[in-house]
């Protein structure tokens, strides 16, 4: 029996191996050298690539900025409430990307909830990078929100409580001995969110357009490209996957080049 | 300054009742078993659990007072807070531990003065060491560093010695006692090793079920226990049964599961007769009773464990009696364990106490 279920683990692994990798590595043997190249030529590709980078950015330092201290909060505190609180946080996990950007509509286009206040402040957020900041924003931070929050609560509390007191307060402890101690969590947080914002398409495409150079992210690019020039697509869609794996390695390494705890 | 806690509230299902005074440069140790609730009083002190009532008086200086609505945070309060597996910071090294609670300082003098602290504990050389690489000995060196960093106004150490294995407990207890004895601050310490408290405490409560039971020096509580489970606790043996006058004026008890003791303290009903281990000498089973002011249980020998130049077994005699007694004594017996043996001691060595 035994060594039965140890057959059907590596079975089973086999299996999802394949099936996962299969689609990925079947991109690169698609596309030969010559495309790969031809395609970095194409001012369409380039600009969505730029633009992903820079909106993911963007959105990602908004997500950790404000985020750290939300999953904080939410993992040191108890009050009436809390779950439905963290239900509302997590709820953009389950949403479709569809009614994510719908959503994003009703909120803050203009003819949304807040339409008109963002108009008199002279903020455009549909068909502007902005807007794709947001939809970024909007989808990508229960990822992170989740796994910082889950982070905190598993710190030992006792650090906590030595660092009260020892004198600190609760942004000192915050600073100086949460965020260091839980740091390979939150950058796994960090990378997860990322990944999620790098992906974003349905959100993006409706709530803020695919516009080339302003809201066309590299997703949009590769759907707009796919009826079209499906070898281009193709080419920028490895791209994108290159560009991915290396900044999670990089976030790997990073991770593992802090010293053991 | 003196130190002065009194705390009630509600722990799960402990009740805790506690009030405590520790004047300026005396050590209290909490003794008692775990879950008694002595760990909370420290918290109390501290500022990490808010009990229901309840007063903390450092000095002049009131940090807690439920009745008159003042509390303090833990960061004002000036505790020097040893945790039991001393909660060093994994991502800083040892001098960036000790110098974390240093404020107001340059970089510099932060790292001389961490240097100066790791110094007098003896363990200066490991400044610049990962917390996570160093032994369990050089780790509750650091944290004591740190602890006394910011001269705080009362010392709390929880279990400082537990987190140790034997062979360096008993440097390390005799290194903390010297520290203890050089505060001048009020000391309130936890432990649930009888030795242990006696060694580093000047006086020791015995706390169980969240309430102080008797508190006392050492030789105090060993000499006159308020109950068998203090008895038990300091380490004597404790055997139960109902006491009845006796003759020539001793105090006979009659054992749970057979047997009679006599004792020279006066009582009637049920008792625990108490006796320690190393007063107890071991007999053959069929020699003579010395007289009437001897006690005398037969059985057979059970566990025997060798701890130095001494040995530790146990007498199966209706209630177990464990007994303490040179290696030499037992060559010449030559016992292994199933023998019949009889366990004698004095009636003078035998105290009645409640049960």
């Amino acid at each position: 029996m035994r060594r039965l279920f140890g057959v059907a683990v590596v079975a089973a692994l086999a299996v999802a191996l394949a099936f996962l990798a299969l689609p990925v590595a079947a991109l690169f043997v698609d596309v030969g050298p010559g495309e790969l190249l031809d395609s970095l030529d194409d001012q369409a590709s380039l600009d969505a690539l730029a633009l992903s980078l820079e909106v993911t950015a963007i959105a990602l330092a908004i997500i950790v900025v404000v985020g750290t201290p939300v999953a904080w909060g939410l993992a040191t505190r108890r009050f009436r409430g809390r779950a439905v609180v963290v239900t509302v946080l997590e709820l953009p996990l389950v949403l479709p990307p569809a009614v994510a950007g719908i959503a994003l509509l009703a909120a803050f286009g203009p003819d949304g909830l807040l339409g008109d206040a963002l108009d008199s402040a002279g903020v455009q957020l549909v068909f502007q990078t902005a807007g794709v900041v947001i939809a970024l924003v909007f989808v990508a931070s229960p990822f992170y929100l989740r796994q910082a929050q889950a982070a905190f609560e598993a710190l030992d509390p006792a650090l906590l409580e030595a660092s009260r007191t020892l004198g600190a307060g609760e942004g000192r402890t915050f600073a100086r001995v949460a965020c260091p101690v839980a740091f390979p969590s939150l950058l796994a947080g960090a990378a997860l969110a990322w990944g999620r914002a790098l992906g974003e398409f349905g959100a993006t495409l409706i709530f803020a357009g695919s516009l080339q150079g302003v809201t066309q992210t590299a997703p949009l690019a590769i759907f707009a490209g796919f009826a079209t020039d499906f070898a281009g697509a193709l080419a920028l869609s490895v791209v994108l996957v290159a560009v991915s794996a290396a900044i999670l390695l990089g976030i790997r390494l990073v991770a593992r080049a802090r010293p053991a705890l | 300054m003196s130190l002065s806690v009194a705390a009630a509230t509600r722990l799960g299902a402990l009740e805790l009742d506690v009030t405590v005074d520790v004047p300026a440069g005396r050590c209290l140790a909490l003794a008692g078993p775990s879950g008694a609730g002595k760990t909370s009083v420290l918290r109390v002190v501290a500022g990490l659990l808010r009990p229901a009532r309840g007063r903390v008086r450092c000095g002049d200086d009131v940090w807690l007072d439920t009745e008159r609505r003042v509390w303090r945070d833990p960061d004002a309060r000036r505790c020097g807070y040893l945790f039991q597996d001393y909660a060093l910071f994994p991502h800083l090294s040892a001098w960036r531990n000790v110098a974390y609670p240093l404020r107001g300082l340059s970089r510099g003098q932060r790292r001389r003065r961490a240097l100066a602290l790791l110094e007098r504990f003896g363990v200066a050389d490991l400044a610049d060491a990962r917390v996570g690489r160093l032994s369990g000995g050089e780790r509750q060196r650091v944290a004591l560093a740190r602890t006394v960093a910011r001269d705080p106004d009362v010392l709390l150490l929880d279990e400082p010695l537990s987190a140790l294995d034997a062979r360096t407990r008993a440097a390390a207890g005799r290194e903390l006692r010297a520290v203890l004895g050089g505060a001048s601050v009020p000391s309130l310490l936890v432990t649930h090793d009888f030795a242990e408290a006696a060694l580093l405490g000047d006086e020791i409560a015995i706390v169980d079920g969240g309430r102080v039971l008797q508190q006392g020096s050492a030789s105090e509580l060993a000499a006159s226990p308020a109950s068998g489970f203090i008895a038990d606790f300091t380490g004597a043996v404790v055997l139960t049964g109902t006491a009845a006058p006796g003759p020539d004026g001793l105090t006979a008890v009659a054992l749970d599961g057979g047997g009679t003791v006599v004792s020279t303290d006066r009582r009637e009903g049920r008792v625990a007769a108490t006796v320690y281990p190393w007063e107890i000498a071991l007999a053959p089973p069929d020699a003579e009773v010395a007289g009437s002011a001897q006690n005398r249980l037969v059985g057979t020998v059970g566990s025997m464990t060798a701890i130095g130049n001494r040995l530790r077994l146990t007498v199966e005699a209706g209630q177990p009696v464990l007994v303490e007694i040179t290696a030499a004594a037992e060559r010449t017996m030559g016992l292994t364990e199933g023998d019949r043996v009889a366990a004698v001691w004095k009636a003078s060595a035998t105290r009645l106490v409640d049960t």
